[in-house]
Formats: C-alpha cells, sequence, structure tokens
C-alpha cells in the first residue's frame, strides 16, 4: 500500500440521513403535513441499497441504523485515521427522485440545512455539498443562492443519471451560477430513476446499476464537452464522483477520433476533448477499477498523461478498500501530494476561504 | 478514420505488394428501395407499402441524428452505376476487396428486421434478408461471408431463423446489435443463444439498433457524436448484462463479437466487473468465475474504429491487456468512418501479432482455418 499525508482533503464523505422523519424540523408546516399526512417513507434509492456489501465497509457498519448516519463513526472511521483536513459531504438521498418540483425543492432545501446544522456545524473539518432540485433550473439557481452565502458550501451536487443529459442547454443557468460564485459541479454515481439505469433499458441487478455508473459518467462527460459548456463557462470546474477514472484515457482517445472527423456539427469545441478535461475535469480517487498490480497501475497513471485529475476520496462509507489502503500502491510521494492536497484545494477555490463561526443559512 | 478520396488505378497496382486481410465488418446495401421484394411474401410487400417498418424510433426515413456524410458512408464510394454506397459487389471488389486484399469479407447487413415493432414484419424482412444476402454476394464472390440477421425481439422466431441457415457456408455468425428493448443478457434473448451456440455460430453484436430506450442513461442527447461515441457505452452495458446473467455460465462453446464499438474500454470494465462480482457475487450465484475471465474467453472485438492514442505504446499497453487473440481487423467499408489496412497498426508490431490481427483470429474466430 502506499501511506497517506496527513492534512489531505477528503472529497467523497457520505452522511446519511437517518430518516425522512430526520428533515421534518427543516420543512415548513405545508411539507412537514404532507409527509406526515401521506404516510411518506423513507426515500432510500436503490442505487445503494443499506444492506447491500457496496454500501457499507463491514467494519463501518454501525450496530443499528444507516451507515455514515453518525457523526462520531465519520470521525473515527474517515476523518482520524487518515488526518484528514478538510471533508466534503455528499449526502445521497432519494430528494432528486420525486417528480413534483415543488416536493424536490423542499426536500433539497430541508436536506442542505440538515447537512449545516447537524454535520458542518458539528465538525470545524467538513464542507458541505448543495444537492439542487434539478428538475426547476430556476429554483436550483435559487438554492444555489441561498446555499452559498454559506463559505462552508463547497460545491453543487447533481447525479450522473438525471432526466436528461448534462450538457443540454437548459442546465447552463446552473453552471453560470456556480460559476460566478466559485462552485465547482460534483457529479455523483446514482440515478433518480427517471430513465432506464442504463443506456439499453433495466438490467436485472443492482450489480449492474453499479457497473454502469462508469458508463452514464461516460456519457455525461461527453455531452459535457460537446454541447459546449466549458467553452462558455471556462472557469468551470466539475468533478466526478465514485465515478472509477481507469476509463478515462481509451474513452478520450475515442472521443478525439470523432470529435477529429465530426467536429463540424460542434464547431464551438474548439479544444481538444483531453485539454479540455485537463483544465475543467476532475475525478475522486475510489473506486480505483484496477487490479492490484503496480505494473498496470504505473501504465494506467502515465496514461492519464497527468497528476492533477485525481482528487482523494474514501468514499465512505461505501465499500472500496480496505484496511487503510485507499492509495492504490505505487505511488509517489509527490503524486500523493498532488492527489491528496494540491489537488484539491486547486479545485475547491472555497477551501482556502477563511471561514468564520457560522450560523445554519 | 478517414474519409478517403483515393486514384482507383494507383490503388489496384499496388494489390500483390499488400497483405491478405479480413475485414470483419463490411456493409451491404440495396441499390433500391424494393431490392429486397423478391424475397418477401405479397403480403409483407404491400404492408411495408402502407404501413412501412413502424421501428421503436420515430422517424419514417433515415435515422434520427442525420449521419456525417450521405447513408453515414464514403463519398468516393457511389457505384458509377448508380444507387448508394455498398450496393453494388463489382464496385466493392473495384474499390475495396482487391486492392486492400480482402480474403475474408463478413457482410453485417444494418437495415434489417432488427428494431422493428411488428414481430412477424420483423422475421419476414430478417429471412428476406438472409436470403437476398446469398443471391446477390456470397454466391457470386466466394471471398464474402454472410451474417445471420434475426428478429432481435422474438426469441423463438430468431432460433428458428439460426436452425433454418445452420450448416450454410454463406453465413458465418449470427448479428445483433447492441441496442433492443432490454440488455442482451435477458432471457427474451436466451434462444438465440442457444440456437447458435448448437450450430456453432458465434454471435456478433454490431452497434446502434433502436429499442425504445434513451441512447443514455440520462435520456437522450443531442448529437450525431455522441450517439457514435456512446455505441462504446451501450456496448460495455450489453456485455456486463450478458456476463452477469451467466449468458457464457450457460452456453460455454458461445463465442461473441463486439463489432465497431472500440475495444479500448474493455480493461477497464473488466477490472471493474471483478472488483464489484467481488462485493456482490452473492447477488448473483450463477455468475461463478470472475466477469473477466467469461469476457476472456467468449469475447472478441473488431477494430473499426481503432482507438489511436497520441502516443502508441498506450495502445500496445490496451491490446496486450485484452490479448492479440482477440482482435478482429475491420474497415467498415463503405462507411465514411472506414480504418484503412495500411495505416491502421503503428509500426513496432511483431509479425505473429500483426498476422493474427489482420487474418488469423478472424479465421479461427469463424471457423475457417
Amino acid at each position: 500500500m502506499t501511506s497517506t499525508i496527513a492534512g489531505g482533503v477528503d472529497c467523497d464523505l457520505h452522511p446519511a440521513v437517518p430518516h425522512l422523519t430526520s428533515l421534518l424540523p427543516y420543512l415548513n408546516d405545508y411539507w412537514r403535513d404532507q409527509v406526515t399526512t401521506r404516510g411518506m417513507v423513507d426515500l432510500v434509492s436503490q442505487s445503494y441499497p443499506p444492506n447491500s456489501p457496496i454500501s457499507a465497509r463491514p467494519d463501518w457498519r454501525p450496530a443499528q441504523g444507516k451507515p455514515g448516519s453518525r457523526l462520531a463513526d465519520m470521525q473515527a472511521q474517515a476523518l482520524d485515521p487518515f488526518q484528514t483536513a478538510f471533508g466534503i459531504c455528499n449526502p445521497f438521498y432519494g430528494v432528486q427522485m420525486v417528480f413534483s418540483e415543488d416536493m424536490a425543492v423542499a426536500f433539497c432545501r430541508a436536506l442542505n440545512d440538515w447537512l449545516a446544522k447537524e454535520w458542518l456545524d458539528q465538525d470545524a473539518r467538513l464542507r458541505g455539498s448543495i444537492v439542487i432540485p434539478v428538475q426547476s433550473v430556476e429554483k436550483s439557481v435559487a438554492e444555489i443562492e441561498r446555499c452559498a452565502a454559506d463559505p462552508r458550501f463547497v460545491q453543487v451536487l447533481m447525479l450522473v443519471m438525471g432526466d436528461m443529459p448534462l450538457g443540454k442547454r437548459h442546465y447552463w443557468p446552473i453552471y453560470a451560477a456556480a460559476e460566478r460564485l466559485g462552485l465547482p459541479i460534483g457529479i455523483h454515481a446514482g440515478s433518480n430513476y427517471h430513465n432506464p439505469p442504463s443506456s439499453v433499458g433495466w438490467g436485472s441487478y443492482h450489480i449492474e446499476d453499479y457497473v454502469a455508473q462508469a458508463q452514464a459518467f461516460q456519457t455525461q462527460l461527453t455531452s459535457l464537452i460537446v454541447e459546449g459548456v466549458f467553452a462558455r463557462h471556462p472557469k468551470l470546474k466539475m468533478v466526478m464522483l465514485e465515478s472509477g477514472f481507469t476509463w478515462l484515457p481509451p474513452f478520450l482517445w475515442r472521443l478525439h477520433k470523432f470529435w477529429r472527423g465530426i467536429r463540424m456539427e460542434t464547431p464551438w469545441v474548439d479544444r481538444a476533448p483531453l485539454e479540455i478535461v485537463r483544465s475543467n475535469i476532475r475525478l475522486s480517487l475510489q473506486p480505483v477499477d484496477a487490479p492490484d498490480d503496480g505494473s498496470v497501475l504505473h501504465r494506467l497513471f502515465d496514461h492519464m498523461q497527468s497528476d492533477e485529475l485525481l482528487l482523494f476520496s474514501t468514499d465512505y462509507p461505501h465499500w472500496q478498500f480496505d484496511g487503510n489502503d485507499v492509495l492504490p500502491r505505487g505511488l509517489s510521494s509527490d503524486l500523493v501530494r498532488k492527489i491528496m492536497i494540491d489537488n484539491p484545494f486547486a479545485t475547491y477555490g472555497r477551501l482556502s476561504q477563511e471561514v468564520a463561526r457560522e450560523t445554519t443559512p | 478514420m478517414n474519409v478517403q478520396f483515393r486514384d482507383l488505378p494507383e490503388q489496384a497496382a499496388s494489390k500483390d505488394a499488400k497483405t491478405a486481410i479480413a475485414d470483419c465488418d463490411i456493409h451491404p446495401a440495396r441499390a433500391t428501395r424494393t431490392e429486397l421484394y423478391p424475397f418477401l411474401a405479397r403480403r409483407w410487400q404491400e404492408h411495408l407499402e402502407t404501413y412501412d417498418k413502424h421501428a421503436y424510433q420515430g422517424m419514417m426515413e433515415g435515422p434520427p441524428y442525420p449521419k456525417a456524410q450521405p447513408n453515414a458512408s464514403r463519398r468516393d464510394a457511389y457505384p458509377p452505376e448508380g444507387g448508394p454506397q455498398g450496393s453494388s459487389l463489382s464496385f466493392m471488389q473495384k474499390q475495396h476487396l482487391d486492392p486492400n486484399n480482402v480474403v475474408l469479407g463478413v457482410l453485417n447487413p444494418l437495415a434489417t428486421g432488427q428494431g422493428i415493432r411488428n414481430q412477424d414484419l420483423a422475421a419476414a424482412i430478417c429471412s428476406a434478408i438472409n436470403d437476398w444476402q446469398i443471391e446477390k454476394w456470397t454466391s457470386k464472390d466466394s471471398r464474402l461471408k454472410g451474417s445471420i440477421v434475426v428478429a432481435n425481439e422474438d426469441g423463438p422466431a430468431a432460433a428458428a431463423e439460426i436452425r433454418k441457415r445452420a450448416g450454410d457456408p454463406n453465413f458465418v455468425q449470427v448479428l445483433l446489435l447492441s441496442r433492443n428493448v432490454e440488455p442482451l443478457g435477458q432471457r427474451r434473448y436466451w434462444p438465440i443463444y442457444e440456437a447458435a451456440e448448437e450450430a456453432g455460430l458465434p454471435v456478433g453484436v454490431h452497434a446502434f439498433g433502436f429499442g425504445g430506450n434513451p441512447i443514455t442513461a440520462s435520456g437522450w442527447p443531442s448529437f450525431y457524436i455522441e450517439e457514435m461515441v456512446g455505441h462504446s457505452q451501450c456496448q460495455q452495458t450489453a456485455l456486463a448484462s450478458l456476463v452477469l446473467e451467466g449468458v457464457f455460465e450457460r452456453h460455454p462453446t458461445l463465442k461473441m463479437i463486439m463489432i465497431e464499438a472500440g475495444f479500448g474500454w474493455t480493461p477497464s470494465l473488466c477490472w471493474r466487473l471483478d472488483k464489484v462480482w467481488r462485493r456482490l457475487r452473492s447477488e448473483v450465484p450463477h455468475v461463478k468465475r470472475p466477469p473477466s475471465e467469461y469476457i476472456r474467453d467468449h469475447i472478441y472485438w473488431t477494430t473499426q474504429p481503432m482507438e489511436d492514442p497520441e502516443r502508441r505504446q498506450d495502445l500496445f499497453d490496451v491490446i496486450d491487456w485484452i490479448g492479440w487473440d482477440k482482435l478482429l481487423f475491420a474497415t467498415d467499408y463503405p462507411h465514411w468512418d472506414f480504418d484503412d489496412p495500411s495505416r491502421v497498426l503503428p509500426a513496432g508490431v511483431s509479425e505473429d501479432n500483426r498476422a493474427a490481427f489482420y487474418l488469423g483470429n478472424a479465421r479461427r474466430v469463424y471457423g475457417l482455418e
């Protein structure tokens, strides 16, 4: 294994909402009443069934309750052992899955307030991602602006599988707001299940949905590049979270070849895809979809042709690695420093901002 | 990927110097709209005239994403006698088979009965296409071999068509497309694999197809380039489905060929599958071995469009991880993104690997050694 260093940034932590009722204090009377009168149940996404082995490492599983639902566990299992300076919380809760945009707005707002109060206020190392009701671009922008007043929110969070490809012009006001406020867009594995969870329809198994996340990241990256998001928003960073990264070089070879062949279709894409990725796209470290073979890993990192693309992540509490083997073997100490410290700080500008003791937004 | 406007006589002159190759992805076309009618019952001719194909997509004519070139084909590939690119055997011989020294050419008809909602019509058109391949192509040029196209959404009808053609030396594979109503491992398609294995034929899975699903997991993208690049994602998901549904556990001698969707994605997909399978294998107890082992034992890839990274060593790494014995050379003639056999492989490949890549692997997979 490769040793971690102190002072790093863990870019993918998952604090779990214990239950929908945990959000009741953050809902207004109308929505509190809706939840109780209609008998709404917990909004758990089948992307991560709580008891699935992928959803929590066996030794990180609490005796009761959802993995990742207690701050003390996150501190003892992720923040302390990896000597993390900052941990970015990406709450994964089914608020994006509902079909009513009004309901999504209320739940996203509650989730963001819950995160600030129950996590960010409780541990100064924690930072947050703003979950947005993507069905409504207008309301997403409003929620971004509301939360961005709190500098502890360092990113906007979207799911990799949603209603439309993420490059679509429909979403651009979200990207304009994020760029203006110095917030990267984090795109996390998971689906709102408004479309089949693969490009060829519904598979039978949870394992298929999970494997298919990597293909979804690939199609989203194509969409973001060819629609011209980064030609319009050159300062915008997007971070692929829990995406895997070993698919990236061959994907770019293919995209580059087609871009050369048919760039007349999207003439605003005036830089090669690899250059756009270098300047605007980052990927979280875990999961490392590669064999535990130093020479293969060495070649894979060489294929990336950049040491600035990867951001350290544990994906806590998801089960991606055992013990403290969060870094793949054979990384140089320079690369470890880039992945754990330099790259995250360069990506998340708000991490370097002074944070006064904030009150909840 | 080069659209070429080459000088024909010069091309012909270099023939003898060229290595013999297999081209595992050639697209034959019909010269006229009604060229298939002699192979179709009167009932279906009238049906087509009245209702057309009623496919799993909205356009009556042409594809939902306009191609980069007319008929997605090279502008220099129009036959002198008229008709679309790829519709003339004599011109295909003169422009491609002879000058490029193609000794084995595998025909992959794309505009068939696949992706049609009326399954009786689908079966009738597929069977007609199979007769047409013999009549127009394979019986006229022994270098060419056909693909059995089948009504992909109707397993029993597809299996019957495969059994009808089994043992016919005009055909070397069964042909499916990657995008269907469900992922390809689903049991509605199992009769196809059973019949193919029984007939000793590999199943080719060519990019494209229509199954009514949005072509990304987030709905419909905007551009043709997204559809083209996205074929590799559709293929990856289809392949994962085949492995995870246990198709290769059930059919230990079945071979499948991934056509025109690249191969560079394979190592990463295999590593991901293996890693996740180790975590989640209790969900799929019928998948008894690491997924990469099934892929290693059962899957081949055609090469076009070849990934061509800036640094050739990167390409060689990927091929080493997949295996030089697993790639089948293809040009995609007459399509615009044709790969030129004389340029596709960079220098620095051993003679053995080169021979396997261009011809040996294809002969072995198609049983033509």
